[in-house]
């Protein structure tokens, strides 16, 4: 009983978010130059890209959480309930783009490098051959209105590869829990415009030569082992 | 101006067809386009041909510099506008849609919500339309008049719409529009629903739109509008779309526009108003008259029994 006086409710609120255990998030470096990946994706983009608009996404997203941190601590659920759009749009924002950095990669690192192993075996499988794959990938995200993603995932339930796209910052796991992603390309006009202008498929097709199998192969090979 | 602008983009010209469109900015009239039949005209061998076609804006493609540079609009009027229409064209042609005004397609394609194909490319094509036609040289500054008022009633102030305009081009998520509508009588339009059921009627109101999706699926009259997908301000702002905001407020709104498409609207409204009051009274005669004839019938029947 004398404890439950010491470390009332009104106690917690006045502590600092940290002792809640409220973790923020901040920008991850890129793992090489941001002008490494040109041809394919100019500097400019990608300094943009990552320093701006990932940055910007995460700002919001760690403001989202801690305001839904209060809302809990108050038991506001209509606040609760209100921030989960701003949750989404922005931690979806972070998970999306922490991934696709870590899909690309510059030539002389392996970018471009087809798949070997079983992610190659299972695209030849499920596809046909990587050309047939990468066509599908292009003819989708191409054809995506808006803002969104095009996704090669597997997934892990049924050990299948999968296509999807999703809309604004959804994550993969929108379009289904057991999906894992391995490859996002980002189709945000952000992503190319500077470059490629209103020419998506261009970008399409030339971001190939960067793409980061290896990458790919190794959360492939974790999930179906 | 504008015609050797659309030579220059490489646009063919299709004879007869430019003095309707008017390319002066100055003579321009902003035209409420209902039910226009923008897309029936004749080509050079007096063939008529139903499809949509692009419009230039009002103004040449340098007049917005620089607040909205010429690259912009050479990309954005010459590239996304126009495959807008050229895309839509394909999809309509030799469809019942073939034959309809722009603002039909929009409105049978939206289906509720449930998108068929040609919507996205029939909306943008309208849109953008209606977007050039909200900016002009030398824009910005403060309406006045009725316009000013209404803003003031159903906004506080001025500052306080510019602020709720802004925040709503802000914060529409991804691609998108924010508008400035006249929120009028709601007739029951079948191919429609309305979001904002609650709102008093003849209101000015701010709403955002996501995509290709505008106000006239929700049966409202739009005044004015800021396209906030990313295309309209990347290769003038990168990823400073306030800042893009800002400046279209300050220095390109046309407020001359927005006056126009109130009047329009106005006049729209009350003309449904009279629409609705003509049907209210012809269903009240209708059912004076069968009333008037059950009466008859009953006194007939009783006229017939005491002649027995």
């Amino acid at each position: 009983m004398a404890l439950r006086t010491l470390v009332t409710r009104k106690t917690l609120r006045t502590l600092p978010l940290g002792f809640r255990g409220l973790q923020t998030f901040s920008l991850p470096d890129l793992p090489y130059d941001y002008g490494a990946l040109e041809p394919a994706i100019s500097g400019d983009i990608m300094q943009i890209h990552h320093q701006k608009h990932h940055q910007a996404y995460i700002t919001n997203y760690n403001k989202a959480l801690e305001q839904l941190d209060g809302a809990i601590a108050k038991g506001d659920a209509s606040t609760v309930v209100k921030l989960q759009s701003a949750i989404k749009f922005n931690g979806g924002g972070h998970v999306n783009h922490s991934i696709f950095w870590k899909n690309l990669a510059p030539i002389r690192e392996g970018g471009g490098e087809p798949p070997k192993g079983s992610l190659g075996w299972a695209i030849d499988n499920h596809f046909g051959s990587i050309d047939a794959l990468i066509q599908k990938m292009n003819a989708e995200g191409a054809a995506l209105q808006g803002s969104g993603w095009v996704w090669l995932g597997v997934d892990k339930e049924l050990k299948r590869l999968v296509v999807e796209t999703t809309a604004n910052q959804d994550p993969l796991v929108t379009k289904g829990p057991s999906l894992v992603p391995l490859l996002g390309i980002d189709v945000w006009e952000h992503a190319y415009y500077l470059q490629y202008k209103n020419v998506r498929p261009d970008y399409l097709k030339n971001i190939w030569k960067v793409i980061n199998w290896k990458y790919a192969s190794e959360v492939f090979e974790k999930e179906c082992p | 101006m504008a015609a050797s602008a659309a030579a220059a983009i490489g646009s063919p010209l299709k004879c007869g067809l430019i003095s309707s469109q008017g390319f002066s900015g100055s003579t321009r009239s902003f035209q409420w386009r209902k039910n226009e039949k923008r897309n029936v005209r004749k080509g050079c061998r007096g063939v008529i041909t139903a499809k949509i076609d692009l419009r230039p804006p009002p103004y040449s493609l340098d007049a917005l510099e620089p607040h909205m540079s010429r690259e912009t609009f050479e990309y954005h009027w010459g590239k996304h506008h126009r495959a807008y229409v050229d895309n839509l064209n394909k999809q309509i042609v030799g469809t019942e849609l073939d034959t309809k005004t722009l603002e039909d397609i929009i409105l049978l394609t939206y289906n509720k919500g449930d998108l068929l194909p040609p919507f996205n490319n029939a909306a943008q094509v309208w849109n953008h339309d209606f977007f050039w036609e909200s900016m002009k040289p030398g824009g910005g500054g403060k309406p006045s008049g009725e316009l000013l008022e209404l803003i003031n009633r159903d906004f506080g102030s001025f500052e306080g719409f510019v602020n709720e305009f802004k925040a709503a081009a802000a914060t529409q998520f991804g691609s998108g529009w924010a508008w400035l509508v006249y929120k009028a009588n709601r007739l029951d339009v079948g191919n429609a629903v309305n979001p904002r059921p609650s709102d008093e009627d003849k209101k000015l109101v701010v709403v955002k739109s996501p995509n290709a999706v505008n106000p006239l699926v929700w049966d409202y009259s739009p005044l004015l509008t800021i396209d906030v997908w990313e295309h309209a301000y990347y290769l003038d702002f990168q990823n400073r779309r306030p800042d893009y905001i800002s400046t279209f407020m300050e220095k390109l709104v046309s407020w001359d526009a927005v006056n126009f498409r109130l009047e329009a609207a106005k006049a729209r409204a009350a003309e449904r108003e009279e629409e609705e009051e003509r049907k209210k009274t012809e269903y009240e005669d209708n059912q004076a008259d069968l009333d008037a004839r059950e009466m008859y019938l009953e006194s007939s029947d009783a006229d017939d029994s005491e002649a027995d």
